[in-house]
């Protein structure tokens, strides 16, 4: 362990981490409120495709990532609930979606372990140009968040009186789901596509069992969504010594098993205390 | 009562959807402060007729006025509360956290706390009796019990009309009698002109003002007496119509 805070590359994965994590958790607690699970799943594979394009045309892969992340929002957001009646084509479309990301980054010549980057993330390979943007994008995203709070809650909990109330409520789903969008984009760059997910459902479902308060809720989802998101560091940084020194297993392995593990945990503790 | 004074107007007013008229010719004054019971059968356009008071919908011909403007404008002063009010059980909120998105939950801007939301959001908690379970999983409460909560959230903000499409469905009798109690009692300390939506006019006796009568989108408006006989409703519904009051309660059946 002492071998893990002497690496120079930490210190900016833990705080990159730290800030997509937080950022994620905040809206994954209104993406489980609305019921958008599968938007926001669908919204990052999306992203992939525009990550692995960026590569390809030799950009910034970020830059892709949120351009086909905020397109695919903006479908699913056009379609509003029609997008739940049409899981088929939303599938064909996923499917379509990914096959094409994977000839991009079968073509694609000019990073080295692209695959890896986009899937895995690139979390103990951060630059610092790289982690102001990071900061900068979700300081913007967290108070366009902050922002609609209010309404977009309303909208979530009481639909038909917050539209009497005046809420415009399908402009606040349409601007949600656009800072989604962007809040997983810069999530699967710093963690990996495959693994956004799991940090925008895990933490705020995990908070959700166990505090029923919103506010209280949203910060317990974001100091759980940057622990979660450290303990994984940790373990796949030690994971090295445990396959003696060759290779360390990925983070998203253990972003997945320990998001799946606390938010068991606390299902299973909200239960026993209500019994 | 002129009709600049009414709480709520309607002038003439028609509703179509597509080739179907859904309300014809509705014109009524409710003057303010005045319980106003809305009642018929399915589809006899009661729900159209709430939703065109609050400005969710608009008519296709004539005039609706709201304390004298149009329903747009009068927004800040209506409380509404929706149909079929079922909320997920794993909804993380508080009974009060859901009484207060009535208070400002239409705002921009993060919410800090504040003493005076808090007021406004027991005193009407209190008033719904709903103080005793305040705090706890909004979704995990019985169906009269979050029905007590929506009402809260309709009057927390003050409003000075209330209107509430169908309170008393899928609620035992005494349960509806209780929200028919509460919703008076409220709207009489307030001093709040009310508007509600039911199938069944009994649980309305004796406390509403007057009934607003709906069928084959037309409307006959006075007291229960007034409108609730054999003639009203025969002409109102164009076909004979035998009103019944058996034990205290009525029964209308329109063949």
């Amino acid at each position: 362990m002492q071998a893990f805070f002497a690496s120079p590359n930490v210190d900016a994965a833990l705080l990159a981490s730290a800030i997509v994590a937080a950022l994620t958790a905040a809206i994954g607690y209104f993406v489980v409120l609305r019921g958008l699970s599968f938007a926001g799943h669908a919204v990052t594979d999306i992203g992939l495709t525009g990550g692995a394009g960026a590569m390809l045309a030799g950009v910034n892969p970020l830059v892709g990532l949120i351009a086909f992340s905020v397109g695919a929002a903006t479908a699913v957001g056009a379609l509003g609930d029609r997008a739940r009646e049409r899981d088929v084509a939303t599938g064909l479309v996923l499917a379509l979606a990914l096959g094409i990301g994977a000839l991009f980054l079968h073509l694609q010549t000019t990073f080295a372990n692209a695959q890896s980057t986009l899937l895995f993330g690139s979390v103990f390979d951060i630059a610092p140009t790289l982690l102001r943007i990071v900061a900068a994008i979700a300081a913007v995203a967290l108070l366009a968040l902050a922002l609609m709070y209010r309404p977009l809650l309303f909208s979530s909990v009481a639909p038909e009186a917050a539209r009497s109330a005046g809420v415009p409520s399908r402009a606040i789903g349409f601007a949600f789901l656009i800072v989604m969008a962007v809040a997983v984009a810069e999530t699967a760059q710093i963690v990996g596509v495959l693994i956004a997910t799991a940090l925008l459902i895990g933490p705020a479902a995990t908070a959700m069992a166990l505090v029923r308060e919103p506010l209280r809720g949203i910060a317990l989802a974001m100091a759980l969504g940057v622990l979660e998101m450290w303990l994984a560091i940790a373990l796949s940084f030690a994971s090295f010594d445990w396959s003696h020194g060759t290779q360390s297993w990925p983070v998203s392995f253990f972003v997945a098993i320990v998001a799946l593990g606390a938010y068991v945990g606390a299902r299973a503790y909200a239960r026993a205390r209500a019994a | 009562m002129s009709d600049a004074a009414a709480a709520v107007s309607f002038a003439n007013v028609d509703f179509d959807r597509g080739d179907r008229h859904i309300l014809t010719r509705i014109t009524f004054a409710i003057a303010p402060g005045e319980f106003v019971g809305i009642i018929g059968g399915n589809g006899a356009g009661k729900s159209t007729l709430l939703r065109l008071t609050i400005g969710l919908l608009a008519p296709t011909r004539g005039d609706v006025r709201v304390f004298g403007r149009a329903p747009h404008g009068a927004r800040g002063s209506i409380g509404y509360v929706p149909q079929r009010i079922e909320l997920d059980p794993d909804l993380p909120l508080r009974a009060r956290d859901f009484v207060s998105l009535g208070v400002d939950g239409a705002t921009f801007g993060f919410p800090l706390p504040n003493a005076k939301r808090r007021t406004l959001v027991d005193e009407a908690l209190a008033d719904v009796g709903a103080s005793a379970f305040a705090d706890k999983p909004v979704g995990r409460l019985s169906g009269g019990e979050q029905q007590r909560l929506a009402i809260a959230q309709a009057i927390v903000g003050r409003p000075k009309l209330l209107l509430l499409d169908e309170p008393l469905a899928n609620l035992d009798l005494s349960v509806a009698a209780e929200i028919v109690e509460t919703t008076a009692r409220i709207a009489r300390e307030r001093g709040i002109t009310v508007m509600l939506v039911a199938h069944d006019v009994n649980p309305l006796v004796g406390h509403m003002d007057r009934v607003l009568y709906l069928a084959d989108g037309r409307a006959a408006i006075g007291t229960v007496d007034a409108v609730i006989n054999e003639d009203t409703l025969s002409r109102l519904y164009d076909r004979p119509v035998d009103v019944l009051r058996v034990r205290g309660r009525i029964i209308v059946v329109a063949g």
